[in-house]
């Protein structure tokens, strides 16, 4: 025999007409259950996030080759920014064809980054729903800046990608002279027009708000709760994202100030090439 | 000596359910600085019956902390400024002459206003006949100790079954989300032996009922800070992690479904 012990807290439930705001879905089969619920998207939204991170973390330390100038790869002078482009469309060749391991990670990516955006937009409707204004004015106490500007910092990102990929990787916005694969002279041509420099500036700032109270938060919601994690939380939240920020925002005021730029001359095969500027620095170099 | 304090309060007066609200202004003197905040509306209750007003209904009982029952935003805060303080322990020393107190009821859609401040909390007893329970087998009392209980887990657990009820957390929350009451439901009873039996039903169960009613946590960490007994944000990511698991595990084996 067996007597469930309930205990409640509040003495008005017997007479009360607590509606729900919403009634229990019907379970779809695993894992497609999960992501039914807010707890479950919580998880795809730190999975996703995580991934991202990564991607991003990896994509400032790539652009450092920007730094690095004119390198002689092969027998040729070339950016190494652009060498290191090359490399990334020969990622595992010859297990795979040239460029299909890119792509696989560029679709990864993608779904990765529909999955945080349908979350976060299911979310925050949620949320919406759930909430009743106060008349009187809050006082906050610990939600902080990054926290209550997610989906504003992540909208405004989300557009700042859009229009990445389409000044740098498909060449769309006019003002510089694309070429597919030069990254260094792309970049220098982009960054050069102090508006796009700001706009990449502002960008960059808010990713890094952004990915501050993700990386914060990314903890709790994946259910690792080791005490030890709690000390350090915040520290790798603040330092993962300044060094993305610092890396980030160095990028433009390098251009602009001219730390990075892009010289036509310093490339070409050999001396012997019939390139007039080689022949120039080579006379130059005796 | 106590001092007595001159106090302007905005409250929130608002007929029933149906009606119309709007902040009413009041003027609250002579309020001795050693009355609790819920003796300083008595005081001013009476001069209001005095005057055949309608005195101002607000939520109370034992008014020692322990039961969840008052509570209302106290200049923006819910629970007032003290932390780790329920409305009826905050204390009118911690205001000074003069002051303008605004008092509002909490606020969130699964939590409707009934009349002036108090505000119908039943979804949170939904949660718990969701699954805050254990099954005991009945009979004559078990001998002392026959089940070892860790100190450290017992101390966990009762630092989860701290929790009043009040909604300070829900009403503190910018999503009005549940995550801090439901999970320190759970790990009071998810941390114990007695509560392994139905732990992962339990999970599942109160959280898809907390997900009816509440928002979604996305970790501001403001019902930490309005807790009256600071509950730690450490439950929830515990609760997400048997959750988790409660979706992935093979219940239909472990008996659970
Ligand atoms: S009246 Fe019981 S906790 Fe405040």
């Amino acid at each position: 025999m067996t007597t469930p012990i309930v205990t409640t807290n509040n003495t008005m439930a017997k007479n009360s007409a607590a509606t729900p705001l919403r009634s229990k879905p019907k379970q779809l089969p695993f894992p497609l259950n999960l992501y039914q619920t807010a707890v479950g998207k919580k998880w795809v939204m730190a999975v996703t996030g995580l991934m991202l991170v990564g991607f991003v973390f990896a994509h400032m330390v790539g652009n450092l080759k920007l730094y690095l100038g004119v390198v002689t790869h092969h027998g040729e002078r070339i950016y190494d920014a652009d060498v290191y482009a090359e490399f990334l469309r020969n990622l595992l060749v010859p297990i795979f064809p040239e460029t299909v391991f890119l792509w696989i990670l560029r679709l990864g990516l993608l779904a990765a980054v529909v999955l945080h955006i349908h979350s976060a937009y299911a979310l925050t409707r949620m949320n919406i729903n759930s909430n009743d204004r106060y008349e009187s004015k809050r006082d906050w106490l610990a939600a902080n800046f990054a926290s209550r500007t997610m989906r504003y910092s992540g909208t405004i990102v989300l557009f700042y990608i859009l229009f990445h990929i389409a000044d740098l990787t498909l060449g769309l916005i006019p003002g510089y002279d694309w070429h597919h694969g030069a990254v260094q002279s792309n970049v220098v041509g982009s960054l050069s027009n102090p508006i796009v420099a700001a706009f990449y500036l502002v960008a960059n700032v808010l990713l890094t708000v952004h990915i501050f109270h993700g990386i914060y938060s990314m903890f709790r919601s994946l259910g690792l709760n080791n005490p030890a994690f709690d000390k350090i939380r915040q520290g790798a939240a603040a330092g993962i994202s300044g060094l993305i920020l610092l890396g980030n925002v160095s990028f433009p005021i390098a251009v602009l100030t001219g730390v990075v730029d892009y010289d036509v001359c310093a490339e070409g095969v050999t001396a012997s090439e019939e390139n007039s500027c080689v022949i120039e620095e080579s006379h130059d170099a005796a | 000596m106590s001092q007595t304090l001159n106090l302007t309060l905005k409250i929130w007066r608002q007929e029933g359910p149906n009606a119309k609200g709007s902040f009413e202004s009041y003027q609250a003197n002579n309020i001795p600085d050693d009355a609790s905040f819920l003796e300083m509306l008595d005081i001013v209750n009476e001069s209001l019956i005095e005057n055949n007003q309608v005195p101002i209904e607000f939520p109370h009982d034992c008014r020692e902390g322990i039961c969840g029952t008052c509570g209302v935003m106290i200049n923006g805060r819910a629970h007032g400024q003290e932390i780790g303080t329920a409305t009826c322990q905050l204390h009118m020393r911690k205001f000074n002459d003069g002051d303008t107190i605004v008092i509002e009821p909490w606020r969130a859609a699964a939590f409707p206003v009934v009349k002036d401040l108090v505000v119908d909390r039943s979804p949170l007893d939904k949660i718990v006949e969701a699954g805050g329970y254990i099954t005991a087998p009945t009979g004559s009392a078990p001998d002392a100790n026959e089940m070892p209980i860790p100190k450290d887990v017992a101390e966990s657990s009762m630092d989860a079954a701290a929790c009043i009820g009040c909604g300070a957390c829900v009403a503190a929350c910018p999503n009005s989300a549940g995550q801090l009451f439901t999970s320190a439901k759970l790990w009071h009873l998810n941390s114990l032996p007695q509560g392994q039996a139905e732990r992962y039903k339990r999970t599942e169960e109160m959280v898809e009922t907390m997900e009816q009613y509440f928002g979604s946590c996305t970790n501001h960490g403001e019902c930490k800070e309005a807790c009256p007994k600071e509950i730690s944000l450490d439950f929830i990511a515990e609760m997400n992690k048997d959750y988790m698991k409660s979706k992935v595990k093979n219940r239909k084996k472990a008996g659970q479904k």
